[in-house]
């Protein structure tokens, strides 16, 4: 689809959100809470924060939440019934203000979760998202999207890309055909192109490191040094994992009280010590070194060979989240040098 | 709309429990629901999620034969949460079954060559699968060898279908213990795998090895076959990793860029000896 | 602090140590942990009011404890997590070298434990006015207010375990939140199992937190996590009279019983 571009003045956003709410959708916004910037749902426009760099925690949690339900189930004396989520009960679900590398952050969700086999969990709390990004006008040190094929302006992702000019009005490209079907609906709200240059509006990110370079070398990295000098301060945790827009490791959970309960799909990291261990007690990544390797190819060689896509976009927060700070592109330029 | 979530198991019924050793039982499992046995098929190699609701669920393979139809077989040891579960229940009791997950044994591609089946352990069940299925299709097969090995008499599973094995003409069958596991009367080998196979001398020419075992036993395997000539190529194994999806998802059983739920879990000792070293 | 790297530099010279884990300069501003490997790599290393990083934590990783003989930075911290850690047989005299950095941010070196415990018993190892008045507002709130302060709190837990991959004293291989035999606790970050995750968590660190704060700081959510294990700090100092990380023959507080112990945990 053709990009269209057109004007979507302050005041019209705030009408939209109403409207959007008026119809039922659920509006996830960026929100300042005490010392974070939060991903929560907004009544009105006001409660939305735009002056951040990027939220704290990815807004992945639309399509992929931290505990998604499989199924309940319930045990009696006729046997055991169990019955599937519902995916039609999903709400509809607009994120306004993620974005352009949050955005582009499902396509790599995309990827993993339709690999030969279909999540429809994923995919269908996808197809009643619609994402209208607001691109970047600030960046900071962590930021590296040009490095990853991104851009502070970029659309790819986006059902709508908002990029906001002088005086607060919007461009708004449309960029999906859900975006387009939205723009309709709300028809009134939309005008006639501003005619504004964009790249004026958008902060600079300076690419760091070249990236199919990277690639090229991560898939004859795996014996190296490397893993183990750069990960001899990483502790551990799943911080970097739960934060990233395309981490996608999960573990599957009975919880359940004597006769009923559920099975859910929660979020897991292979950071963690006991990811891949067996029952044996065998572990085949049994030190934080194997772990790291595992993240950065996983990233980096095994995603791009394997499902055509990075899984990074340069969103920086890894870095940001990382309690002792490993700094992923710093380790990045590392290994391109190395 | 269940159809459409793939991580929701068939409801299946056990039928049947056999206990083959020390914490080591077999279930025969039938679709509670018969247009899902209907729908259902698989090959031999592939393995499902089996649940306990309320406990989680737990990676093993189909250890029954495709060729035999309207039930799958299962064996596991009791070991982990799940399985410890499992063995707890009894004929009629329900369980969960996802699967049929993973890549598959190229049994027609085995046509007209001989066969050579080594297993140790608790890794006979991946084998009793490809081996039945053969033994169904004996007619297209030259020379059928089992070495099986375990660590004492008592751990040695199936011993019914070893009797039937024993007996039968067209199957040569070679069963071993680990020095100290024999019994007064124990008529079979003694030793482990790798030094029996050594001493059985096979005959490499269009003869396919399959492999299944634990680690170590596998190690010491893949010498001696190669002193005996069988290509790389020629030669199958299983693996198995930690698992919770089985398609590729989750993000656990990789090695490097291999995963073993979608790209495995059969490989040849040649695409083995491309995997980086992490299993 | 070029004391620090000369000394550093000596004792990596003389293979006195395999590696020295110190403090350097980070990105943005921060610091990070180094391991100083070579003599030149002591270069590196800097001290200043921004390392706050309790770097015990590494002496017990895999990597870092098969380099060898290890030297550490070690602000009062750090040496109460070497003496708790040693306590619970974690650690021996052997095993590392301290580089102690007082108050003032001087270097001071000990010989063994015995010194170090002497010196740091004439150090103030009490939580800081500020934490204290933290705690202090959390007691003086009704049950139901600490509920909900708590609730909302956790509720933004994602169990990404950075706190207890933070904590020096957090070191078991296999954590009872990963033990399944039985379940002990819910795995999915939901109410339940956020809330009985760090209550279990705030009950094996009395007696062993030493007020690091360290769980608190590497919480990615900025849930001040800390309060819950100082809140045991200052219970077992009250009710027990014990201190963690101030002797490395210490028993354990909550596997020994002495008659007089107060039973006032009943109710
Ligand atoms: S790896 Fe780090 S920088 Fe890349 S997408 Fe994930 S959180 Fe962002
Ligand atoms: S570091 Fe924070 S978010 Fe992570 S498990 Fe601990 S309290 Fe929860
Ligand atoms: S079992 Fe989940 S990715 Fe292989």
């Amino acid at each position: 689809m053709e990009i269209e571009r057109k004007l979507l003045k302050r005041s019209s956003l705030e009408r939209l959100v109403d409207m959007m709410r008026s119809d039922g959708n659920m509006i996830y916004a960026p929100q300042k809470k005490e010392t974070q910037v939060v991903f929560d749902t907004i009544e009105t426009f006001a409660d939305m924060t735009e002056d951040y760099i990027v939220s704290n925690q990815s807004p992945k949690f639309v399509a992929f939440p931290k505990i998604e339900k499989i199924l309940d189930f319930s045990i009696s004396q006729e046997g055991i019934r169990q019955e599937g989520t519902q995916l039609a009960a999903f709400p509809p679900v607009v994120v306004l203000g993620c974005r352009p590398c949050d955005a582009d952050g499902f396509d790599s969700l995309t990827a993993i979760f339709n690999w030969d086999y279909k999540d429809e969990l994923y995919n269908e709390r996808l197809k009643r998202t619609t994402l209208i990004s607001i691109s970047c006008a600030q960046k900071d040190d962590y930021c590296f999207c040009t490095s990853v094929k991104g851009h502070p302006g970029s659309t790819r992702g986006s059902d709508i890309l908002l990029t906001r000019f002088d005086g607060g009005d919007y461009l708004a490209e449309i960029v999906t055909e859900k975006g387009k079907a939205l723009t309709e609906k709300y028809a009134a709200l939309f005008e006639a192109d501003p005619g504004i240059e964009k790249d004026k509006f958008l902060a600079e990110v300076k690419p760091r490191f070249e990236v199919e370079g990277l690639v090229q070398k991560c898939m004859g990295m795996f014996e190296h040094p490397v893993w183990i000098e750069q990960s001899l301060r990483c502790i551990g945790c799943g911080a970097c994992a739960y934060v990233c827009p395309t981490c996608a490791c999960f573990d599957i959970q009975d919880e359940a009280a004597v006769s009923k309960g559920e099975r859910i799909r929660c979020w897991d990291s292979c950071g963690f010590g006991l990811f891949t261990i067996h029952t044996s007690g065998h572990n085949p990544r049994e030190v934080q070194s194997q772990r790291w390797r595992q993240r950065v190819l996983h990233k980096f060689s095994y995603m791009p060979e394997r499902l055509g896509v990075i899984g990074c976009v340069g969103c920086g927060r890894c870095s940001r989240a990382c309690p002792v700070d490993m700094n992923l592109s710093e380790h990045l330029i590392n290994i391109a040098e190395v | 709309m269940e159809q459409d979530n793939i991580y929701l198991p068939y409801l299946m019924q056990i039928e049947k429990v056999t206990d083959e050793a020390p914490f080591v039982k077999t279930f025969r499992l039938k679709f509670s629901n018969e247009a899902d046995a209907a729908a259902f098929n698989f090959k031999a190699g592939q393995f499902g999620e089996y649940s306990v609701f309320g406990e989680g669920e737990s990676t093993f393979c189909i250890a029954s034969s495709p060729t035999r139809e309207g039930y799958i077989e299962c064996t596991f040891r009791q070991a982990g949460r799940v399985t410890t579960a499992l063995a707890t229940l009894d004929a009629g009791d329900t369980i969960g079954f996802r699967g049929p997950y993973g890549n598959t044994f190229p049994i027609e591609a085995w046509y007209g060559k001989s066969l050579l089946f080594i297993a140790g352990g608790i890794a006979l069940p991946p084998m009793r699968c490809v081996i039945w299925n053969c033994l169904d299709l004996r007619e297209k097969f030259k020379d059928v060898t089992i070495l099986y090995g375990a660590r004492t008499v008592d751990d040695l599973v199936y011993k019914h279908e070893l009797e039937e094995w024993k007996s039968r003409p067209d199957v040569n069958l070679v069963l071993t213990v680990d020095p100290g596991g024999e019994t007064p009367d124990w008529k079979g080998e003694v030793g482990f795998v790798p030094t029996v196979l050594d001493k059985i001398a096979p005959k490499s020419q269009d003869t396919i090895a399959i492999v299944c075992g634990p680690p170590i036993m596998i190690k010491f395997t893949f010498p001696v076959l190669e002193k005996y000539g069988f290509p790389d190529d020629m030669v199958y194994t299983t693996l198995e990793n930690r698992m919770k999806c089985g398609f590729g998802k989750c993000g656990r059983c990789n090695i490097g860029k291999v995963y073993v739920c979608k790209d495995g879990p059969v490989f040849t000792l040649q695409q083995m000896k491309q995997l980086p070293q992490e299993f | 602090m070029d004391e620090l790297k000369q000394k550093a530099k000596e004792l990596l010279e003389k293979q006195q140590v395999a590696v020295i884990i110190g403090y350097a300069e980070g990105t943005a501003g921060r610091t990070r942990a180094v391991f100083a490997l070579k003599p030149e790599d002591s270069e590196k290393l800097i001290f200043d009011e921004r390392c706050k990083q309790n770097l015990a934590v590494y002496l017990m990783k895999h990597e870092v404890k098969h380099l060898g003989r290890r030297g550490i930075v070690a602000t009062i911290p750090v040496m109460r997590s070497i003496l708790q850690v040693a306590s619970e047989y974690q650690l021996t005299e052997a095993d590392v070298h301290v580089l102690g950095i007082t108050p003032e941010g001087k270097l001071i070196e000990f010989d063994g434990f015995k010194p170090m415990e002497h010196w740091l018993s004439g150090q103030d190892v009490g939580l800081s006015a500020g934490e204290k008045d933290e705690l202090a507002k959390l007691d003086g709130m009704s049950m139901e207010e600490k509920w909900a302060y708590w609730k909302d709190e956790l509720s933004r837990c994602i169990k990404c375990y950075a706190c207890r991959a933070a904590c020096p004293m957090c070191y078991c291989i296999r954590c009872f939140v990963e033990s399944n035999r039985p379940q002990w606790i819910p795995i999915a970050a939901n109410d339940l199992g956020s809330f009985e995750w760090h209550i279990l968590r705030a009950m094996h660190l009395a007696g062993r937190c030493i007020n690091c704060g360290e769980c608190g700081r590497a919480c990615p959510v900025d849930i001040p996590i800390h309060l819950l294990t100082f809140k045991g700090v200052m219970d077992v100092e009250a009710d027990f009279g014990v201190t963690a990380g101030l002797d490395a023959g210490m028993e354990s507080l909550l596997s020994s019983f002495k008659p007089n112990d107060k039973e006032n945990f009943i109710r």
